[in-house]
């Protein structure tokens, strides 16, 4: 089996669009959360959200190219090309090598929903032009960052849900471990302009405040009433340990273990046990007792449910470890598609610049969530091995173990 | 009022510069739409996109059969709004 490890990560988020500015946002317990006007107007409960400029991608890009991206593969492809230059690779790189992606996304909501509104308008197919097909299938993503970068490896997308940033990194850790590969491009991307959030609005899950939006995501905390949305890019370069030490790349980190499993419960009411045994399965692929873990990046999107029974699940897989817990989501919302692969760029992050980042908000901690170990505030301390948590509707549960290296 | 010849052709040079970025200096009525302006078949649906919009014509797959060369085209314009 080969070791698969990190050379390049990228990220596009609201609390950032590159490395540098989200590294001062997490040591800072900056938020990223606004409340949008548009979104009340549009008929939502809630106008909160993550909020991220689309990039001008004119100068980057073909007119043919910039046709075929919708919002979520903008962010993907600026996401991708600071994970590649971070990685140092070039695009002769591709042309020498096969080079696969895989990445999570599980919508396109803005593109479908545009191109049907011209059908209905117009009552002619032609005229939703030639770039709504390419923008409108859940493989987007995936089809074009190949088609960018003239990728000739594994080429597909994971939609997990929540959880789809997740599995696209643990199945491009399988690919590589098992040898069949030797790069993969992995990662996540969430739209979040309004007509991609409302039916989820819709089911009175996300956050209200009429306070301060920088306080409505507050995970584990006693007034927390929802999540909120958000979205953006996050790409990882994962490559064979062989592939990178041979072209002299950057080591980042390692990884060691991805577990995962399915609730065999309700469609969107969380359990313990799924997520529990994600956590368990991650730590038997790598080989390690729960002690080792020095930092849980949780999934707590600030929800009432889901919040106690991941600290219940924490708490039964880790006892009396206790290592410390945070949830980034306190401050980006809930980035969805692609939360499970920017997390893990969240705990990279920390795990590089020894600390953990803050679960800010966290006022008066919830029963359950007390017997945790969770930040409240900034914690400078060496990371070595930590775990990642990403769940999603459906209840499919992933968890990913990275270690420095 | 009728559009004259001049405008049509100021409108396609228009959306050909704007919309599908070709090179001001290749727009030439003897240039030819793929090898020269270096339209692809996917160009030739936003083409008909673009026409829609500009002119209020809709234009089917088979009026491009003799469709070569951007004074073809032009023609074809003049054709169908007169």
């Amino acid at each position: 089996m080969k070791r698969v490890v990190i050379t390049g990560m990228g990220i596009y988020s609201c609390i950032g669009k590159n490395l540098d500015e989200v590294k001062t946002s997490l040591y800072e317990g900056k938020s990223g959360i606004v409340s949008d006007q548009e979104r009340l107007d549009f008929g939502y409960r809630s106008g909160l959200t993550g909020m991220v400029e689309e990039p001008n991608l004119k100068k980057l890009l073909s007119r043919r190219q910039r046709l075929s991206l919708g919002e979520e593969g903008q962010y993907a492809y600026m996401a991708t090309i600071e994970a590649l230059k971070n990685a140092k690779i070039e695009d002769s790189f591709f042309d020498e090598n096969e080079v696969g992606v895989i990445y999570g996304n599980d919508s396109t909501a803005r593109s479908v929903v545009e191109s049907t509104d011209i059908l209905r308008e117009k009552k002619d197919t032609t005229l939703v032009g030639s770039g709504a097909i390419f923008k409108a299938m859940n493989s987007t993503i995936t089809m074009n960052l190949s088609t960018i970068f003239r990728l000739r490896g594994v080429n597909f997308t994971i939609s997990a849900a929540c959880a789809s940033g997740s599995h696209s990194i643990g199945m491009g850790y399988h690919l590589i471990k098992s040898g069949l590969q030797d790069c993969i491009i992995t990662g996540g991307a969430q739209e979040i302009n309004k007509l991609a959030m409302g039916s989820f609005d819709g089911l009175g899950v996300f956050a209200t405040t009429d306070g301060d939006p920088a306080k409505a995501s507050r995970p584990f905390d006693q007034a927390r009433n929802g999540l909120v949305p958000s979205g953006g890019g996050a790409t990882l370069i994962l490559e064979s340990y062989e592939s990178a030490v041979k072209r002299g790349a950057p080591i980042l980190g390692e990884i060691i273990g991805y577990g995962f499993s399915s609730n065999g419960g309700h469609i969107s009411t969380p359990n313990v046990d799924g997520p529990s045994r994600a956590m368990h399965n991650a730590l038997k692929d790598a080989k390690l007792d729960a002690s080792a873990i020095d930092y849980v990046n949780a999934h707590a999107t600030s929800t009432p449910v889901g919040d106690v029974n991941e600290a219940k699940a924490i708490y039964e897989v880790f006892g009396e470890h206790n290592p410390p817990v945070s949830s980034t989501k306190s401050m980006t919302g809930h980035e969805c598609w692609m939360a499970g692969a920017s997390e893990v760029i969240y705990g990279m992050i920390m795990m590089q610049n020894s600390f953990v980042a803050p679960n800010i908000n966290l006022e008066n901690i919830d029963e359950d969530a007390a017997k945790l170990n969770i930040v409240k505030e900034t914690l400078n301390k060496k990371i070595d091995v930590f775990l990642s948590n990403s769940f999603g509707f459906g209840g499919t549960n992933s968890a990913l173990i990275l270690k420095k290296c | 009022m009728m559009m004259t010849k001049e405008v049509i052709i100021q409108k396609i040079d228009d959306f050909l510069i704007d919309e599908f970025e070709v090179e001001e200096e290749e727009i030439a009525a003897d240039a030819n739409l793929k090898d020269t302006l270096g339209l692809d078949s996917l160009d030739f649906v936003d083409l008909v996109v673009a026409v829609e919009s500009n002119f209020g014509v809709k234009l089917v797959g088979e009026d491009f059969i003799n469709v070569t060369t951007l004074q073809n085209f032009y023609d074809l314009i003049e054709r169908k709004l007169h």
